[in-house]
């Protein structure tokens, strides 16, 4: 293929194959990332689901998202809905801890909350892309106050123990160092011809000027200490007033040290589209959303139901649960339809009558091991000594980082910030930990971004979702090779059963996914009732 | 494998995040952690998040996490090895995570260890000759 230019067009994949190859799959992935590889989700509104035979039942398993939305657009429809929910709570994986909540995991380990009163961590999900228009549409139906969650701060920490002497640094330092280096290699290039092969004369003036502005580089291209350089990195003396009003400009860090360091990977996570502004959070606590969904729904859920089998016949379903407030005594829930939105690595080991190539795609997807550590400190001494209002610190140590509360922003008194957020095997790490060890590994690790962490904290909850014995998980975690044999054996409706939830989504791990499959797993029992007449 | 870089996978003796960029995880990048250089630590630092410290495994809502502890699976070592290669159920895969001398550690430590009499250990090599492949979809 030949571009307009007569230069021989590369195809997207021998260009990303060729930046593979020279910069390694960390540049590969941020190529990938700022080529724009990843789409929004494709929420096309609400269900328009009529005519349902009246007395038709359906029941729903699991009170999260998919479960909560299932009961409620089946009833819209018509469908007489039950919904069974193995917890005392509805909302699922969509929670938030305060004060005075208490959290028993496997193992035995249990946790009371300390927080001070408002105080709340989000050990589940704690962000929402923007164009996640599913989950957004129907928080605005049921009600749900969005306020904007702070995901990219130029003022919150960046460190490695491998880098910079260990020394943090801010994220806009490293960002203009970054960008101003980039910047100055290629316009050195360009001017020096290197690069005549590839872009044409034309083009060459307009990367230079580009490059040039984007990194706010001195006019002869180079980037250094001074008044551009520190437009954009910051100040030794910050700009003032009077005599001594002048500001000190700072000194970009030698481009070697900022090369090396590995640091530009943090830059590549705000650029995600699952990462980019706007990202939103429910006012007061992510468990507004769980909430306001329970609300429409609330008449048709039982609580403390643990499923123990799936049957199915020509007939319909029959759902065998222990009654677990009433001493595990053993039930019967019939219905024509089932939706089941139980976590695959509970369901993979239930009595569930489906085919072979069903069971075999439920036992295909583990979900992956995550940990949250919730930290309150007695004042917002991140806001007060450091200036970081939101967003996050990012560190190579086990926890991974440290995000500060977009809410409540200059209020007094003591606050909570997550303290750490790990998954993979730093997860299972914290995991083998008892929850008073993860706290003070929290703590320790946490001093290299904030020296005085110790006295000035609190108390903490760690939350280690693989000890969580109604999900055995976090989230799921697709191979390619597991997508392609199962995932639409997974998502089709077998008999009268069909499978909802994150898991059964392109959008795992996201609640946009547990919304769609949820909308999908509906229109499937509607038309299925339909056909069978 | 996306975002590792070299020094992050020598210092933590891993070749892969369990991470998963498409979704709503950590900084999308892995952290370093301790050396895991025999199958004592790789058990008490990885596994025994789900099998416990004591091998016995846990019971949640009618599911549970498997004993290890006295399982006569065990006694063919191509079983764990296998399960740890490609997981299954709410086991997660360990190939790209592991390497070849940690799987083989800990399946010879699983096997010898946990109340477990088998002593015959697994090597890298055979722990390589099980492998396929296995991806973390992007």
């Amino acid at each position: 293929m030949t571009g307009e230019s007569g230069f021989q067009a590369q195809t997207r994949r021998q260009l990303l194959t060729k930046i593979g190859i020279l910069a390694g799959s960390a540049g590969l992935y941020q190529a990938m990332t700022s080529m724009g590889h990843a789409m929004g989700t494709d929420f096309k509104g609400p269900p328009k689901l009529s005519g349902a035979k009246p007395g038709t039942r359906v029941v729903v398993l699991g009170a999260g998202l998919a479960g909560l939305l299932a009961a409620y657009e089946l009833r819209q429809a018509g469908y007489a809905v039950r919904l069974l929910e193995f917890q005392n709570r509805a909302g699922g994986r969509n929670i938030s801890l305060r004060g005075g909540d208490t959290v028993t995991e496997l193992g035995g380990a249990t946790q009371t909350v300390g927080f001070s009163p408002g105080n709340y961590i989000n050990p589940g999900p704690w962000r929402i892309p923007y164009h996640h228009q599913g989950l957004l549409y129907y928080c605005r139906k049921f009600g749900v106050a969005l306020e904007p969650f702070i995901q990219l701060n130029h003022n919150a920490w960046l460190h490695s123990s491998q880098a910079y002497g260990g020394r943090r640094l801010r994220y806009r330092e490293f960002a203009a160092d970054f960008s101003g280096y980039t910047a100055e290699l290629l316009t050195k290039a360009i001017n020096q011809h290197r690069l005549d092969d590839i872009v044409t004369p034309e083009e060459r003036a307009h990367v230079l000027s580009s490059v040039a502005t984007w990194a706010n580089l001195d006019d002869d291209g180079v980037w250094r200490a001074g008044a551009r350089s520190s437009q954009h990195r910051g100040y030794d003396k910050a700009r003032g007033a009077g005599m001594d009003g002048a500001p000190t400009f700072s000194t970009p860090a030698p481009r070697a040290e900022v090369m090396a360091s590995g640091l530009a990977q943090w830059l590549a996570f705000p650029e995600q589209l699952d990462m980019q502004t706007t990202m939103f959070q429910p006012v007061g606590g992510m468990d507004n959303i769980g909430k306001g969904f329970a609300r429409q729904v609330r008449d048709l859920i039982t609580l403390g139901c643990m499923v123990t089998a799936i049957h199915q016949d020509e007939h319909g379903v029959k759902i065998l649960y222990d009654d677990v407030a009433h001493g595990g005594a053993a039930r019967v829930e019939e219905a024509d339809y089932c939706v089941c939105t139980i976590p695959l690595p509970v369901l993979s080991q239930l009595d569930v009558q489906v085919s072979d190539r069903m069971k075999a795609a439920i036992a295909a997807v583990p979900y992956a091991s995550s940990v949250k550590l919730g930290m309150e400190f007695k004042r917002r001494f991140w806001e007060e000594d450091d200036q970081i209002y939101g967003g996050i610190s990012f560190t190579d140590q086990p926890i991974g980082q440290i995000a500060y509360p977009s809410h409540g922003t200059f209020s007094p008194g003591p606050a909570v910030l997550l303290g750490g957020y790990m998954f993979g095997p730093a997860a299972m790490d914290f995991t083998t930990m008892s929850p008073a060890q993860r706290i003070e590994e929290g703590l320790r690790q946490g001093q290299a971004l904030h020296p005085d962490y110790r006295q000035e904290f609190r108390n903490g909850v760690a939350v280690a979702w693989s000890r969580m014995p109604w999900t055995l998980g976090c989230c799921s975690m697709w191979s390619e090779q597991a997508r392609k044999t199962h995932y639409k054996t997974l998502v089709a409706m077998e008999n009268r059963l069909v499978l909802a939830g994150e898991h059964a989504s392109y959008v795992g791990c996201w609640q946009e996914g547990a919304i769609l499959s949820s909308l999908a797993a509906v229109e499937q029992v509607h038309k299925r009732a339909q056909g069978a007449g | 494998m996306r975002g590792v870089s070299l020094s992050f996978l020598l210092l933590a003796g891993m070749s892969l995040s369990g991470a998963p960029a498409r979704a709503d995880t950590a900084g999308g990048v892995p952290s370093t952690m301790t050396r895991l250089d025999n199958g004592d630590l790789v058990y008490h630092h990885i596994c025994a998040a789900c099998h416990m410290a004591d091998g016995k495994g846990a019971r949640g809502a009618g599911a549970k996490y498997p004993a290890l502890a006295g399982d006569p699976k065990l006694a063919i070592a191509a079983y764990p090895t296998m399960m740890v290669l490609n997981g299954h159920g709410g086991m997660p895969w360990f190939a790209g995570i592991l390497t070849d001398r940690q799987i083989a550690d800990v399946v010879t430590y699983i096997r010898s260890h946990l109340g477990n009499r088998w002593m015959d250990p697994v090597t890298p090599e055979q722990v390589r000759e099980m492998r396929q492949p296995i991806t973390l979809e992007e």
